[in-house]
């Protein structure tokens, strides 16, 4: 038997009767150093859900570590410019127990300029997917907020390429792990097509996916909770639990349209959207 | 493979498609069968379903895709015959027990103008050969037990061919960009899969190019009138007893499926 804490504990069992309580080595705080440190030095570990159960499922506890680290970020200089929405299938939030989008940090120092290739000496293993990237026009503020009224806030529509990179060895985490670990943040660029949200059809927007000149993979902005819009809404008030909004100027990657796929070095990826334009992600 | 064998394994799938009663493998029944000899296969069988009456109103591809071939351990598509008796209307339902373990593909259906013959088709000719293209959901249906299909299985199963919905509205060629033509299926209200025209060999276009050539190689001629199913854009899904399906393709409209309920099945 043993008492959850908020540092966490975990049960070893040896052998048949023996049943020793052992406190887990993790909290907030050295998580988060960790896997900063993990980022920097580009080497990533297992879940720390496998010492630490209670990370697994306790999403106030990992939004708690992303927040930290987010303000580790800010203060070693680098600026915030948006955020990520990761999960927005709704197949995909059944099957992790969640009915919004994950929402996660964005700053200058993931943005890989266009024609830049993917860094991959700084990447453990990045993998890449289209997304639909909004600009904020509007301040937006939940809780309450609408699809129509997110959308009225939104600037501009363009298309995008997130790499994300994870932490984790073989990307294998709980949702508390991904969440603490920014949703898999790593890069990301944008396309060369803007639009004002009115004059898109987001639903029908549809994306190719081309890896090594072979295509891949193919979806519409409806595989976004139905429309991106809709994630946009959902994210935002779920940003309003934690008394958090967006500010005009703000960068919103919306989630992957399609899975992620792999890309190491040597890899190059065309993505093409109907209206969006097509970018192209490569690295030697 | 020798003639008589042929002939027997398309007697099967002659008689597994008129009672809906599923054979298995030919791969287990016919242990040196090969893409040829599947070819020939489907060829012995819609000649006893012409010799039934039937009428050839297309051709189907399948394999379209290179998630597709890689999981058959091919590198090119295949084809089979469409007939006239396999054209469901939409919004009519479509009697279950004329299938056995049917699935739905959304396509961007080809009719053609006028006769397409390979095998010197070029890109021009078949753009030049296409009066219009429709949005479509084709019924894919298989023959053999629990779609446990190899590459001859499926060739000689007439592509695993069961029929076709077609929309509308009918759409020339000028101007649409079909390798970016999203589509969104959705099963009783519900998104169940995406994809867009280029996941079909980079375009559809390729497709009805590929379908000419191969078929011309064996001196048959893609006739004017005929409808031309160039492969799915997204994966098949399963159907159940009156299950309604819509495939909304971006700025060429929708088509409609509509599947008969268990109504009497107890009776």
């Amino acid at each position: 038997m043993t008492v959850e804490t908020s540092v966490g504990k975990a049960v070893m069992t040896t052998g048949e009767n023996a049943v020793e309580t052992v406190q887990s080595v993790w909290d907030a705080e050295s998580v988060g150093t960790e896997l900063l440190a993990c980022e920097d030095e580009v080497r990533d570990r297992t879940p720390f859900s496998d010492e630490w159960p209670e990370l697994a499922t306790d999403t106030a506890l990992a939004y708690a570590i992303q927040d930290q680290n987010l303000a580790r970020r800010l203060a070693r200089g680098e600026t915030l410019i948006g955020i990520k929405l990761g999960v927005t299938s709704r197949a995909k939030q059944a099957m992790v127990g969640i009915d919004s989008p994950g929402v996660a940090w964005l700053t200058d120092a993931m943005v890989l300029p266009a024609g830049d290739p993917i860094p991959q000496d700084k990447l453990i293993h990045p993998r890449v997917e289209p997304e639909i990237v909004f600009v904020m026009k509007d301040r937006l503020e939940g809780p309450g907020v609408t699809a129509a009224q997110a959308m009225a806030a939104v600037g501009s529509v363009l298309g995008g390429v997130e790499i994300i990179d994870s932490r984790y060895r073989d990307f294998r985490f709980r949702i508390g792990d991904v969440i603490a670990d920014n949703n898999s943040s790593g890069r990301f660029t944008t396309g060369p097509v803007s639009v004002p949200p009115d004059r898109i059809n987001l639903a029908a927007e549809a994306v190719l996916v081309e890896v090594n000149g072979e295509i891949v993979d193919s979806a519409t902005g409806a595989a976004i909770q139905d429309h991106p819009g809709e994630a946009l809404a959902l994210a935002v008030n779920v940003l309003a639990e934690r008394g958090l909004a967006l500010e005009p100027g703000w960068i919103v990657l919306t989630g992957g349209i399609t899975t992620a796929w792999f890309a190491p070095p040597g890899t190059s990826v065309g993505v093409h959207f109907t209206t969006l334009g097509s970018i192209y992600a490569y690295s030697d | 493979m020798h003639t008589a064998l042929r002939e027997r394994a398309a007697e099967a799938l002659f008689e597994a498609n008129r009672t809906r009663q599923p054979i298995p493998p030919l791969v287990e029944t016919y242990e040196d069968i090969d893409v040829t000899d599947a070819y020939e296969i489907q060829l012995l069988t819609v000649k006893k379903w012409l010799a039934d009456g039937r009428i050839v109103k297309g051709h189907k591809v399948g394999l379209s895709s290179a998630a597709m071939q890689r999981q058959m351990g091919v590198n090119q598509p295949d084809y089979g015959h469409l007939f006239a008796d396999q054209f469901y209307l939409e919004n009519m339902p479509i009697p279950l027990d004329e299938h056995i373990q049917p699935r739905l593909e959304p396509e961007i259906a080809f009719v053609l103008r006028k006769d397409l013959a390979g095998p010197y088709v070029t890109l021009p000719d078949a753009i030049d050969a296409v009066a219009y293209v429709l949005p479509s959901l084709e019924v894919v249906d298989s023959r053999i037990q629990d779609w446990r299909i190899g590459i001859v299985d499926t060739i000689a199963d007439n592509a695993s061919g069961g029929g076709v919905i077609l929309g509308g509205p009918p759409r020339r060629l000028e101007g649409l960009d079909l390798r970016l033509v999203g589509c969104t299926m959705y099963r009783n209200g519900r998104i169940v899969g995406t994809g867009a025209g280029g996941a079909v060999l980079g375009s559809p276009l390729n497709s009805l190019v590929w379908l000419a050539n191969t078929l011309g190689r064996f001196g048959v001629t893609l006739e004017a009138g005929n409808v031309i199913l160039p492969g799915s854009v997204m994966r098949a899904i399963d159907i159940a007893p009156g299950d309604r399906v819509t495939a909304q393709f971006g700025g060429l409209g929708s088509v409609t499926a509509v599947f008969a309920g268990n109504e009497g099945a107890a009776a």
